[in-house]
């Protein structure tokens, strides 16, 4: 493989975002893995921007390490978090689990590196064509998103609200 | 390259399976839930840039998901705190039952 700029900067992206993950599985308290996992979607922002996609790259700051990091704090702050982390799964689960996940792994790597997939690589697209295209020819689905927005954000305010009687 | 992209894609997601599969804490599993749909994203970002098809199409699905996930986590940390207010616990193997 050719030592690019493109490739350093991937795999520093990768081992900062791996390196969130497996930190996440690792860690004892559940704060730490919801700033780790934080940690992790940041990085993924910077393998957007690799790949040309600056604008999802920003969208994934600003929903994902900004939004959906702290409504996360805020629901483990709301509930119990520190009575102390039982470990107590049995290590049975854990090795039926990993054994299954390690088998997945194994077969989605093998898919992609036999697959022949041999893309070239495209200019940047530019923000103007994403907008065009969202509200042309994806502008049902876009509605329809709104709708759904809307709809979970009442949903969730019911389903939070306190029953008074 | 295309395969990196893909390979740490698969690595995230099976990080995020795994931790949906062995954690207690229910946030920490919705959280685990989002690194997978992260990952199916950057799926969907490398073949919008990479694939044989290369397109806009990758990119607005994109938009999409992260939408879809946003709508997601909000109604299911609701669901979360209701339940722990009823049960009093926010451990996903206390679950047993959605009646309040």
């Amino acid at each position: 493989m050719i030592l690019n700029g493109e490739f350093i900067a991937f795999f520093i992206l990768s081992v900062m975002a791996i390196g969130g993950a497996v930190f996440m599985i690792n860690a004892t308290r559940v704060m730490h893995m919801a700033l780790s996992l934080a940690f992790t979607f940041f990085s993924i922002a910077g393998i957007y921007l690799l790949l040309n996609a600056m604008f999802i790259a920003v969208i994934q700051i600003l929903i994902y390490t900004g939004a959906i990091s702290i409504l996360m704090l805020f629901g483990i702050m709301l509930t119990k978090h520190r009575d102390e982390d039982r470990p107590a799964i049995s290590t049975r689960h854990l090795g039926i689990s990993f054994g299954v996940v390690f088998l997945f792994l194994g077969g989605i790597l093998f898919v992609i590196y036999q697959t022949p997939l041999m893309g070239e690589g495209t200019a940047p697209l530019t923000v103007q064509e994403l907008g065009t295209s969202v509200f042309k020819q994806y502008v049902i689905p876009f509605e329809l998103a709104s709708v759904l927005l809307l709809v979970a954000l009442v949903g969730a305010i019911i389903l939070a609200k306190k029953e008074e009687e | 390259m295309i395969t990196s992209y893909l390979a740490l894609a698969a690595i995230l997601f099976s990080i995020g399976l795994f931790g949906v599969l062995t954690k207690r804490n229910a946030v920490i599993v919705l959280f685990s839930i989002e690194l997978m749909l992260n990952s199916v994203n950057i799926n969907l970002v490398t073949f919008s840039k990479y694939g044989l098809v290369p397109g806009i199409s990758g990119h607005v699905f994109t938009l999409f998901t992260i939408t879809i996930a946003a709508a997601e986590v909000a109604v299911g940390l609701a669901i979360l705190i209701s339940l722990y207010r009823n049960l009093g616990s926010a451990e996903a193997d206390q679950y047993d039952s959605m009646k309040g």
